[in-house]
């Protein structure tokens, strides 16, 4: 079987972001961009699958600007088979990318489609799930650990995926085809290496738009304003677990 | 389906005659607004964090009838039903749906239900918590409905326009939404807090409805299965809705050592945390992780104890009223959201303070 994964360009982890002083959005010309920590499970969790022998190929799929070439060749050094670019220039929110995403499984036909569970500039936590709803395909979200998928009688095959939930671990069998979207814990995503960064320049990245894909991505969500959040007051240093219980009782009367 | 033509014909009937007859400060365009609210129900009872849902559903608008949809099933279901029927004045409506399909809270039965609820109500909004429930489940459903739902919403500034925090909370976005109804979301239960109600204050009974699921349809092939769950079964406060929570991050340097941690929360009454890194170490289970992708949580106290503060963890505990850190390192990010820091080593600080804190009352 094929598997689909979808990453995404994203503000790197470490950069200590500043909103813009006209309000318009977060500051991201001359900052550090990488994939998001999320997709980079994701891909991982596909490469092992494939390396297990239980599936052909590996595909990256990413949406955006044309930087986002920049992204699937570090997919493509990762290990990733081959790319899709669907290239925009407008904002393509959750909604959008999920049609885009069903469009482009209706083409290349996957058994699994793994998403990051969240990507870290939005914190949407959504396309997953819609794209799911979509396909009309069972999700298995928030994975933290997902067992090999398994032929079982009459070809039909499942995978058995463990999800962190606010209570603990729940366990679901999901028939394939499916969606799982990752959780930090899943993996330790690999570094690319050097003669893999090279392989994956001759390594194809197709591209398409999303009028090709015969995808409206008009959008009923517009952003009013970007602001920072209220600062806390500035906090002090006690000297000792002394002073602390007693700042704590006399002043905050918190304990 | 007929409230819901009803309320379209009412709003064209009124767009038609043009304002020269209703002028602005005579008449107001009122939308109507209805909520259907996905309720999370435990042991025949709702979920804290449900009625937080509630509580930010009344903040859409005045004239709101807010209705709470029940998915389970036998007894602990209709139990849940007749608890949300009188926990709280605003629910005017609780719709169950009960049947073995709902047995597990799997996201496609129930993204698919509140589909069939949403055509056969009109509603004008949908919300549910921001739980792994609410999480899992919304999205799906919205994307069936053919809308944007907007997620994780920190404050509600009118019937369409909501804050919500991106980048770990280091910025917070403020979105409108101009698309059709229903309008979707899941909003944090930290930043819609439900007031304490006294014992002796009655509320009227809302009528619980059966939701006829005979044309449900059960899909030839279950496409997924509840296998099994852990959890950790605790005495202590629920993380999410503690008043005192008492984290544990890598410093720590092993379970059996956290066991410091948990004796201290033991004593405060408090809720045990921990960081990712204290989670990824096997020091403790995932669910008590606290950050931008675990728990976030808004305590009035909230004490970290060798915890560096990246800005992953910043981002579940930032709204913590008072925040208490202890961190050998004095350079630690964490000192610089700290109310209160004390730069020392929590193996010497724990101890201290477990012997000099008052019992708590």
């Amino acid at each position: 079987m094929k598997i689909m994964v979808a990453i995404k360009r994203v503000v790197d982890y470490a950069v200590k972001i500043r909103v813009k002083p006209d309000k318009s959005g977060v500051e991201t010309s001359n900052v550090k961009m990488s994939m998001n920590p999320f997709c980079e499970i994701g891909l991982e969790e596909a490469l092992r699958i494939k390396e297990s022998g239980l599936a052909s190929e590996v595909i990256a799929v990413s949406m955006g600007p044309s930087q986002c070439v920049d992204t699937l060749r570090t997919g493509l050094a990762m290990g990733a088979d081959r790319a899709i670019h669907v290239e925009s220039s407008a904002i393509l929110y959750p909604l959008s990318v999920a049609k885009l995403l069903k469009a482009l499984v209706d083409v290349e036909k996957p058994g699994l489609l793994i998403l990051g569970k969240q990507a870290i500039d939005d914190d949407c936590n959504q396309t997953g799930q819609m794209v799911a709803g979509l396909l009309n395909w069972p999700q298995g979200t928030f994975a933290s650990k997902v067992y090999e998928p398994v032929v079982l009688d009459k070809q039909r095959e499942v995978a058995t995926v463990e999800r962190e939930v606010d209570g603990g671990l729940e366990t679901l069998c999901l028939d394939l085809p499916a969606v799982i979207t990752t959780d930090l814990r899943l993996n330790q995503p690999r570094y690319a290496t050097l003669p893999n960064i090279m392989k994956a320049k001759s390594k194809v990245i197709k591209k398409f738009t999303p009028q090709e894909l015969n995808v409206d991505i008009k959008s009923d969500l517009e952003v009013v304003q970007v602001t920072e959040p209220p600062k806390r007051k500035a906090g002090v240093i006690v000297s000792s677990v002394d002073d602390l219980i007693d700042k704590l009782k006399n002043e905050a009367h918190v304990i | 389906m007929a409230a819901q033509v009803l309320r379209r014909k009412t709003l064209a009937n009124l767009s038609a005659h043009s304002s020269s007859l209703f002028s602005k400060s005579s008449f107001s365009l009122q939308r109507f607004i209805s909520t259907l609210v996905l309720g999370e129900h435990e042991g025949g009872s709702i979920k804290a964090q449900s009625l937080s849902a509630v509580v930010a559903a009344k903040s859409l608008g005045e004239d709101n009838s807010i209705s709470m949809l029940l998915a389970g099933s036998g007894p602990s279901v209709q139990e849940a039903a007749r608890y949300a029927a009188s926990c709280h004045p605003s629910i005017s409506q609780v719709i169950v749906a009960d049947s073995d399909t709902f047995m597990y809270p799997l996201a496609e039965p129930c993204a698919k239900l509140v589909h069939l609820i949403q055509q056969k109500g009109g509603y004008s909004h949908i919300m549910a918590t921001s739980s792994s429930f609410g999480k899992n489940i919304l999205p799906r459903a919205a994307a069936l409905l053919d809308v944007s739902p907007i997620t994780d919403v920190i404050e509600i500034s009118g019937p369409q326009l909501f804050v919500r925090p991106i980048y770990a909370g280091n910025a917070f976005c403020t979105v409108r939404y101009t698309g059709a109804e229903p309008c979707m979301l899941t909003i944090r239960s930290t930043s819609f807090p439900v007031p304490v109600t006294s014992a002796n204050s009655k509320s009227d009974v809302a009528p619980i409805s059966q939701v006829d699921l005979s044309t449900f349809g059960e899909d030839k092939v279950c496409k997924s299965k509840y296998v099994n769950h852990t959890s950790q079964d605790s005495e202590r406060p629920d993380l999410s809705n503690a008043r005192i929570v008492v984290t544990g991050g890598r410093a720590l340097k092993s379970a059996e050592n956290f066991k410091m941690i948990e004796k201290l929360a033991e004593k405060l009454g408090a809720a045990v945390g921990a960081t990712r890194a204290a989670v990824d170490a096997g020091f403790v289970p995932n669910e008590l992780q606290v950050g931008q992708t675990g728990k976030i949580v808004a305590p009035e106290l909230y004490m970290a104890f060798g915890v560096s503060g990246a800005i992953q963890h910043l981002a579940g505990m930032r709204d913590s009223k008072v925040i208490v850190a202890v961190n050998k390192d004095a350079d630690a990010p964490i000192f610089q959201v700290a109310d209160y820091g004390l730069v020392g080593d929590l193996f010497e600080v724990i101890p201290e303070l477990l012997e000099k804190l008052p019992e708590k009352k």
